[in-house]
């Protein structure tokens, strides 16, 4: 037997203090670890230990100036699969798809996906996402939330717009107040095993969502639908392409109505007009038809006013002193223009005239000659003062600005035709605003919709103000076109706009889409009540009617029949 | 100090020694492995077997077991089994070939031997196998160990299981230990201190140079062990792959801070981190008892550790301080490598934390080298100085 020696005890003591170095390392980088690194770790811990669902915050309603809702939110489901509790595949894909009806390699693909939750559709109706629900498929999840909802369908799409997947704004007044519709999600925060099992002791952590506002809006839903039967009607029976129908306030700019139709449904915003030949185009064309579909011509698209732009050279004219409602004029049925020969729509002539019988005649002599008595710096003085050279700020997105000779290109033949409303392009709302405030007494207005915004319980209401420029031209000229434009209506060319009862000013205009000789003409006409004191001023602009085109013959009967029944009615709400 | 004096009657008149402290520690760990044991698996079992003790009754059965052989151990004189040291080796040379024919798998790895509806790891019994050969071998070599040749025999010993189990188990963590017990044991049997501090330095620089290459190779077709290399260095750039389980315990130690998330607390136990109850259930000691439990883990360790050096320095002869020496080294070797695989201190490989991981025949085959270290601590006889 060896017996232990004092060798040996010496290295078992160093074996130890080996072993014991080594326990004191690590128990330094236990420290870093657990000390320092605490934070980090703990904070990637909690990361992978929480689940967090968001819950849809309901998007604010849309309201009309009656107090209707035309934009609201309905409750629809949203499915997703949660990978890691997912037990059996092969059903979950073959259910999903088979209620959903979606490719099963779609569906397949998102369950098979290591991800922590994976969407599969949103926007289901609520009914399916009851189906789905019975199934008890482990991992499939089904979260309630809010569709957009329109009650009127095709009613004003253009203005409202629509929203997508997200409830995200897309076009129209959905897109321009997107801020103030668009809620703020809220969020459930849950503590889940390694397997997404939601662990029951720790709770959730639960931020309510917060709804967004409502938007009220100077739109009235009554006279809306009306002005959107009436353009219905006259697109039928004079087989135009579009009619455009706008109804504002020329007092203050809140736009009343706004039909250019066909309009299209909102509640399914993607679905082209049964008559357009879908087959075989590629998502590229798709999208431009759709594009199309959704144009608000009244904002997007610019023409050539014609007649009804007689109103800014008479104002210009008026204003400017340079014409007075007893001068004279003679209309030989042309008149020349340095080398050119410039035919009045009567090419007869219109003879001696005074310049109110010359706006009344619709005379194209006569505002020509207005114009060169303006000259160019005048005229483009006054262009550019009543607003014309910018753009109206109307509260819808896409607005096309004014298409208008350069100064210095403006040389007598330009000008003279622009003076009765040629060669220059507008938007049908830039007409409308500058009318506006011509007859109301020199203040250029900005076009509007949305009046206030608010929360559903009626506190923190936020009050929209839009810009008023004042003194565009003085009272008096305004006050004297008004005469002018209510003599148009009720003798002239606008007789067809003439409303028992009630004082109709207005201005017809035919004119002719570029490039000339096609045979195609816009058909238009102005009109605003009462003449004395404007408060509503509509302008109907038909697209390529067929058949009799004279705005005085087609677009006045449209204005007629709109104020007919909108003036009672309007005066009726004043009493309330 | 809990020693006590026990008179016995066989052996006359001296006063025999029991080392109760040992004792106590090794029963505190067990206990305290237990409780973290069930903390840690119970919701695991609940929901793989719809019993929440499902691994501490399976660990308590092998726990009590073990502490009945190992008190029968100890009341055997140690010298007992060094006429079984060549048939040790032997027998565990054949249970690790058994392994090709009739081994399980489990976990992707073919590593235990089923004996009678027992399962059983043939690395375990190979670890006690080798340290009471070497023990024995070291005391028949007397003092020829102290040449080149004696030292190279003893190094070469062990070498054969430890390619066995490395080619045969694919288990690595098992080889290292086994050959760091010889090596530890060759130590403290040869006088010499220079060649093993050359040694020490050789192995650094073998290491060094080979993460050098591994990384610098990127990890192409060298296998899953570099990949494990690269993970060690930056886990989070391999958190889907090699670094998941590591990352897992760095966040579960991590988060557990200074005082911990309190017993039962645990997040990164509810499945997230794979082999909780196994290899990396220090992490979760960390988790919920912080700074401050993992402490006192490390130092009942060295409590352990110390006890012992103590019955070594005390053994009446050789072989029962090599015995003891052998027991140390295994202990301390396993617990220091776990603890650093936990933290990322070193790459990761499956060492289990003695007495506190789940294991049956790793918990049996400790308390049975425990047994033994008693039973050395029993041949202390106290004489007047």
């Amino acid at each position: 037997m060896i017996k232990n020696k004092t060798s040996y005890r010496k290295k078992i003591v160093t074996v130890f203090f080996v072993c014991l170095f080594c326990f004191l390392l690590l128990m330094g980088r236990m420290v870093y670890l657990m000390v320092f690194c605490s934070q980090h770790y703990t904070e990637k811990a909690k990361q992978l230990h929480e689940r967090e669902r968001s819950i849809k915050a309901e998007r604010g309603r849309i309201i009309d100036a009656n107090g209707t809702i035309i934009a609201d939110n309905k409750t629809v489901c949203t499915i997703s699969v949660i990978h890691s509790q997912i037990t059996d595949a092969e059903t979950v894909v073959r259910v999903l798809s088979k209620e959903l009806e979606l490719s099963e390699d779609f569906v397949r693909k998102r369950v098979e996906k290591y991800s922590a939750i994976e969407r599969i559709k949103s926007n289901v109706d609520k009914e399916k996402g009851d189906a789905i629900r019975e199934y008890q498929l482990d991992g499939v999840k089904v979260d309630e939330d809010y569709k957009r909802y329109y009650p009127y369908d095709h009613l004003a799409s253009k203005v409202l717009g629509f929203t997508g997947a997200d409830n995200q704004g897309i076009i129209g007044l959905e897109v321009k107040y997107d801020s103030y519709l668009q809620g703020k999600d809220g969020t459930i925060l849950t503590v889940t095993d390694a397997r997404g099992v939601e662990i029951e002791t720790e709770g959730e952590e639960r931020l309510e969502p917060r709804p967004g506002n409502d938007l009220y809006l100077s739109l009235d839903m009554n006279i809306q639908s009306y002005a959107t039967q009436l353009a219905m009607q006259v697109m039928e029976t004079k087989q135009a392409e579009r009619v455009s129908l706008l109804v504002m306030n020329p007092q203050n700019g809140e736009i009343m109505a706004l039909a250019d139709v066909p309009e299209f449904d909102l509640n399914n915003p993607f679905e082209l007009p049964a008559d357009i030949e879908t087959e075989g185009i590629d998502d590229g064309a798709r999208q431009e038809l759709l594009n199309a579909m959704w144009r608000n011509s009244c904002i997007s698209d610019t023409y050539e006013p014609g007649s009804t732009f007689k109103m800014v050279t008479a104002s210009a004219g008026l204003e400017a002193g340079v014409v007075k409602e007893t001068d004279t004029f003679n209309c030989p049925g042309y008149i020349m223009v340095e080398d050119r020969r410039i035919r009045c729509h009567k090419t007869t002539g219109h003879g001696h005239q005074t310049f109110v019988e010359g706006t009344m005649n619709s005379c194209n002599p006569v505002f020509i000659t207005v114009g060169a008595r303006l000259g160019i710096d005048q005229y483009y003085h006054y262009f550019e003062q009543f607003g014309l050279l910018k753009k109206t700020g109307v509260d819808l997105p896409g607005e096309a600005g004014t298409i208008m000779h350069k100064k210095e290109n403006m040389k007598a033949v330009e000008l003279a035709t622009v003076s009765f409303g040629q060669s220059l392009q507008i938007t049908p709302i830039q007409l409308a605003t500058t009318a506006s405030s011509l007859i109301n007494g020199g203040k250029r207005v900005t076009p509007h919709f949305a009046v206030l915004a608010g929360n559903r319980e009626g506190t923190d209401i936020r009050k929209f103000t839009y810009p008023v420029t004042k003194n565009v031209v003085s009272e008096q000229t305004s006050a004297t076109l008004r005469g002018i434009l209510e003599k148009v209506v009720a003798e002239g060319s606008g007789k067809n706009g003439y409303v028992e009862g009630a004082r109709v000013g207005g201005k017809t205009a035919t004119s002719q889409t570029l490039p000339r000789g096609t045979g195609r003409y816009i058909a238009s006409f102005l009109g605003f009540a009462p003449a004395d004191n404007p408060q509503v001023l509509a302008l109907v602009i038909i697209h390529n009617p067929q058949g009799m085109y004279y705005g005085g013959q087609i677009a006045a009967p449209v204005v007629r029949q709109l104020f007919e029944n909108i003036l009672p009615y309007l005066d009726e709400m004043d009493y309330n | 100090m809990t020693e006590r004096r026990v008179r016995t009657g066989k052996k006359g008149r001296g006063e025999v020694y029991f080392d109760y402290t040992l004792l106590f520690i090794v029963l505190f760990l067990l206990g305290f492995g237990l409780i973290m044991l069930y903390s840690v698996s119970s919701y695991e079992a609940n929901l793989d077997f719809g019993d929440s003790a499902y691994y501490l009754k399976k660990q308590m059965g092998a726990t009590i077991f073990g502490l009945v052989v190992m008190l029968i151990v100890a009341c055997i004189p140690y010298h007992f089994w060094e006429r079984f040291a060549i048939l040790g080796y032997l027998v565990s040379v054949v249970l690790i070939f058994l392994i090709i024919p009739f081994g399980r798998s489990a976990k992707g790895a073919k590593r235990w031997l089923n004996i009678m509806g027992v399962s059983l790891q043939p690395a375990e019994v190979a670890k006690l196998a080798m340290i009471l050969f070497l023990a024995s071998l070291v005391c028949h070599m007397g003092r020829s160990i102290r040449t080149k040749k004696g030292f190279i025999i003893v190094l070469a010993m062990p070498v054969p299981i430890c390619l066995m189990i490395y080619f045969i188990t694919n288990n690595l963590s098992s080889a290292i230990i086994i050959f760091g017990i010889a090596v530890l044991m060759l130590f403290v049997a040869s006088p010499d201190y220079k060649k093993f501090i050359l040694l020490t330095i050789a192995a650094i620089a073998v290491v060094a140079l080979l993460v050098y290459l591994i990384v610098n190779s990127g990890g192409d077709g060298m296998g899953f062990r570099s990949e494990r290399v690269l993970a060690w260095l930056d886990p989070e750039a391999y958190a889907r792959g090699k670094g998941f389980q590591t990352l897992q315990a760095l966040y579960a130690i991590g988060s557990g801070g200074i005082w911990g998330k309190g017993l039962g607390q645990s997040m990164q136990k509810l499945g997230f981190l794979p082999e909780a109850q196994n290899d990396m259930i220090f992490s979760i000691i960390c988790e919920e008892l912080g700074l401050f439990g993992a402490a006192v883990i490390i130092v009942l360790f060295i409590l352990l550790i110390w006890r012992f050096m103590i019955i070594a320095n005390n053994s009446p002869d050789l072989f029962g301080a090599m015995l003891v020496v052998g027991v140390m080294g295994h202990i301390a070797i396993q617990v220091i490598l776990n603890i650093s695989v936990v933290t990322n201190t070193i790459p990761n490989t499956g060492i289990s934390l003695p007495f506190i991981s789940y294991g049956g025949s790793s918990v049996l085959f400790l308390l049975i080298e425990i047994g033994l270290v008693l039973s050395v601590g029993r041949g202390i006889r106290f004489r007047d100085y």
